[in-house]
């Protein structure tokens, strides 16, 4: 393989061009728009034909949009033919697609294993992590969207803003008033008390569970299961003590808190860490009905 | 452009850590990262935090079980620090909250892990590094310290002395992934690199697709040097098909690794007749390999880890995360049926050359956590002492990035007293091709006031986006593919000279193919096409220092094996590999390792489990 030296050369002569005068590179990334598109094109109908000869790829088909880029500012459906490989994943297959058919097919992924809580997406009309559904557990085409309920930025990418400010609403942070004497001294906590909470300290931030929620769609101030969630796993742990406890039921008892949930389970049925959701508010609430009889 | 006394570069467990100090101490501080933080890959992290808490345990005692896992390349002051702040740092975390498991009188539990005298890794169940994660950030909420997320870090802004121990570091520049505007992030007192492991070098890993190792990269061209490269970690449990961990904490609990006769091979076949399992990683991952090799492994791939004897209401107290990962990324049920493994690139002992207080040669600059060398893990990491380092030296270089008076470094950096340049020819070209760039080209600028040495370096990474969006070219994917298939083929557990050698011949020609890489997609809006190409970059640059090392160091320590040198050679090889990058050429030389501890020496021994 040759450096292609000369090309280069060439080419940063015409970089340079480009910033004197702005018009010239428009008119270049205009053309080169035109050709992405030829060359998607290409490819997609070189993909169609290898599909039909062999049995083994799955289809795909990925939502794209982008608000700057011409031809996807109207949002549309790419299809991806992907050769299917045993354990395959849907980010596997996004990845494939991206790596080898269009490398401007964008989507949030890190860890791959579930706990980084990037890709959450909508899989065949529900929420999933892409990095743990099983391509062979789908019906096919497999569709691939962003999630419901949050502005699109990009392909499957999505708008959390909304998501980290409700997480951070409800005051996200161990707090106490009693901390033991020693300098080296642990807090006790009972096995009990940490198996209860454990299940709430086990979410990944995905917000599946946000998107999936009707009540978060008809109400934005609603905190979301998320949120709540995380203020359930404060309130249940002993070690923060009753004073902190009493502040954080009225936190999660304001108007758009606990009582607006309607006990649908979608967020239960979503969440990819089998946290009890529901559950979780359910219990909350009962703790804020005792709470309240207490002081009545 | 942003103004702040701190600037820290990263979000996991180390750049949090960081934050809070440096906040404490005073400091106006903010973190830029390329994700948000709690999709950082501290998250990822499983079997616990070694801390010597317990009455018949000392630091004394995990300092030495550090030092003897290290292969005695690790330096004792960093060592000892490691140890001795260990525990107040794990009691921090249990006094912000932090869910760890616990014993029947509400102590936190702790449990044995691979080369360790005494059961000091604490843990909360097998999902510890994400509740340390999740519990740091809640404190970076609660004090409303200030983060750019999803803001990647393209190069540092550095001074262009001749000198690197002469140079300054001002800031930093990032691209904002959301919009595609480059801004100057100007630190008044200095910039904490917290940018985690590289195991995108290669391409069988539990790292992060977003572990490109991007901190080191630009260390290195700014003139820090890349301490151990040759020095990774290949973790003896890893599942085949992805690469996903399962922790040491399976061995820990009772876990039992089986060949394909059913052998229980590391006592039947003599690899670690007293520790079995739980004798090092290094050791683990080499008597596994050779398991395959001769014939013995499942499928000629890999072993078996069987918990099946724990129990089910062990395993799901301890493990049950474990359960989750066997299922649903191998589809193997760890209660009924022992789970497939094979070792898989997990840790980069070496990286950023610091001292035990996270400064580099360059002045203003600091490392910390998987990217920084102090050098806590030598040539290889004892299970359970990452997570530590993470918060011990995250609170240190925040600290002493704050202003803090701590006293003198005993580790040094740089060029200063016993160093020694390298006699070994590498036969194949490194380094910039076409051969040195102007100065100002590789992380320092020409203007010596601090706003316009940050000015500078915006204005050449808004070129250099311009000219990856606007040229043609070809795709980065293809190029990285190359690098990690030829790193995981030729640089693995099992090391050869003529393999090391073509290594580095694939390098070059993946070099001179990334001259001609562009972009494709023309959007400024999460533009993820831009930032995996330059994180390719980065990728190339480590996969070549590593392999460098490699070659040079004629012996086997640690986790570095060598076909041809099987001995661990403590008359030549006691010091730390080292390559500056030297505005494109890079060199290779050596310091030596520092065994005087506190009070005492640790004498270089056998090293067998």
């Amino acid at each position: 393989m040759s450096t292609q030296t000369p090309t280069q050369t060439e080419e940063s002569s015409e970089t340079d061009a480009e910033a004197d005068v702005p018009s010239k590179g428009d008119e270049r990334r205009d053309e080169k728009r035109r050709r992405a598109a030829e060359e998607r094109a290409r490819r997609q109908a070189e993909e169609a034909e290898k599909a039909a000869a062999d049995e083994e790829t799955i289809e795909l088909k990925v939502f794209r949009y982008d608000p700057e880029i011409e031809g996807k500012q109207e949002p549309r459906f790419d299809t991806f033919h992907v050769p299917f490989t045993k354990g395959m994943t849907v980010l596997d297959a996004l990845m494939y697609s991206r790596d080898t058919y269009d490398s401007s097919l964008t989507f949030r992924h890190s860890c791959r294993q579930a706990v980084c809580g990037s890709d959450a997406m909508f899989v065949n009309g529900g929420q999933k992590l892409a990095c743990k559904t099983q391509i062979s557990d789908l019906e096919e085409p497999i569709r691939v969207e962003p999630l419901p309920h949050a502005d699109v930025r990009k392909d499957l990418v999505v708008d959390l803003e909304h998501f980290y400010d409700q997480m951070e609403a409800v005051e996200p942070y161990f707090q106490t008033n009693e901390y033991p004497d020693g300098e080296l001294e642990e807090q006790r906590q009972t096995r009990e008390n940490r198996e209860k909470i454990k299940m709430s300290t086990r979410c990944i931030w995905c917000s599946a569970c946000m998107s999936s929620c009707n009540i978060a769609a008809g109400d934005n101030e609603y905190l979301g299961p998320a949120a709540i969630n995380k203020a359930y796993r404060f309130a249940m742990d002993e070690r923060e003590g009753e004073d902190i406890k009493q502040q954080r039921l009225e936190i999660i008892e304001q108007e758009h808190g606990v009582w607006r949930c309607q006990t649908q389970f979608s967020c239960t049925e979503v969440c990819p860490k089998d946290i009890p959701l529901t559950e979780h508010i359910q219990e909350l609430k009962r703790e804020a009905v005792k709470n309240n009889l207490k002081f009545w | 452009m942003h103004e702040h006394d701190v600037i820290v570069v990263g979000a996991g467990g180390a750049g949090l850590r960081a934050a809070i100090a440096a906040q404490e101490a005073g400091a106006d501080v903010a973190i830029v990262s390329k994700l948000h933080p709690v999709r950082s890959h501290t998250g990822a992290a499983e079997g616990g935090i070694n801390a010597a808490l317990r009455d018949a345990d000392s630091w004394e005692d995990h300092a030495y079980d550090t030092m003897k896992g290290s292969d005695y390349l690790g330096d004792a002051p960093a060592v000892e620090a490691l140890c001795q702040e260990s525990p107040e740092e794990v009691i921090q975390l249990e006094h912000w909250g932090m869910p760890f498991s616990r014993e029947e009188d509400g102590r936190v539990s702790q449990r044995p892990f691979g080369g360790l005298s005494f059961p000091r890794t604490t843990y909360a169940g097998a999902e510890t590094g994400h509740q340390m994660l999740h519990t740091m950030y809640e404190q970076v909420v609660k004090r409303g310290i200030t983060v750019y997320d999803e803001w990647h870090v393209m190069d540092l802004a550095v001074t262009d002395e001749e000198d690197p121990a002469e140079r300054t570091c001002h800031g930093v520049v990032a691209y904002d992934i959301q919009s595609g505007e480059i801004s100057g992030f100007r630190a008044e007192n200095g910039v904490i690199l917290a940018t985690g492991g590289m195991g995108q070098v290669f391409d069988h890993t539990t790292n992060a697709v977003a572990n490109t190792g991007d901190g080191v990269a630009m260390a290195y061209r700014a003139g820090v040097p890349m301490e151990d490269m040759e020095f990774i970690q290949f973790h003896p449990t890893t599942l085949p098909s992805t690469g996903v961990l399962i922790s040491e904490g399976v061995r820990g609990e009772g876990g039992i690794l089986y060949n394909e006769d059913g052998e229980r091979f590391m006592f039947e076949h003599g690899y670690a007749n007293n520790d079995g399992e739980l004798a090092s990683r290094d050791v683990v991952s080499r008597a596994e390999l050779t398991e395959v090799n001769e014939g013995r492994g499942i499928e000629d791939e890999y072993v078996h880890l069987d918990m099946r004897h724990l129990g089910e209401e062990r395993i799901l107290d301890r493990l049950e995360n474990i359960l989750h990962l066997a299922e649903d990324f191998e589809g193997a049920d760890g209660l009924t049926e022992p789970m497939p493994v094979k070792p898989g690139q997990h840790y980069a002992m070496g990286g950023i050359e610091t001292n035990e207080f996270g400064e580099t040669v360059i002045g203003g600059l600091y490392a910390a956590g998987e990217c920084a060398c102090a050098s806590v893990h030598g040539a290889n990491r004892l299970g359970g002492n990452a997570l530590p380092e993470l918060i011990v030296f995250g609170k240190r270089a925040g600290r002493h990035a704050a202003g803090e008076e701590m006293g003198e470094a005993e580790v040094t950096t740089g060029k200063q007293g016993d160093w020694e340049p390298a006699d070994y020819e590498f036969e194949i070209e490194v380094g910039e091709v076409g051969g040195q760039g102007p100065a100002a080209a590789d992380g320092g600028a020409v203007a010596t006031d601090p706003d316009g040495v940050l000015e500078a370096e915006v204005e050449r990474a808004k070129s250099r986006v311009e000219e990856l969006l606007s040229r043609k070219g070809r795709n980065h994917a293809e190029i990285r593919s190359k690098v990690q298939e030829t790193m995981t083929a030729n640089v693995n557990v099992f090391r050869e000279e003529g393999r090391l050698a073509e290594t580095l011949g694939d390098l070059r020609e993946a070099r001179e193919a990334y001259k001609d890489v562009a972009v494709s997609d023309p959007s400024r809006t999460f533009n993820t096409d831009l930032i995996h190409t330059m994180e390719t970059r980065n990728i190339l640059d480590i996969a070549e220092a590593l392999t460098m090392g490699a070659l040079a160091r004629e012996e086997f320590r640690g986790a570095h094996w060598r076909k041809e040198h099987q001995e661990r050679k403590d008359e030549n090889w006691l010091k730390h590999t080292l390559i500056s990058w030297n505005d494109g050429e890079p060199e290779l030389w050596y310091k030596p390792t520092i065994l005087e501890g506190e009070n005492k020496t640790y004498e270089p021994k056998n090293r067998s489990y």
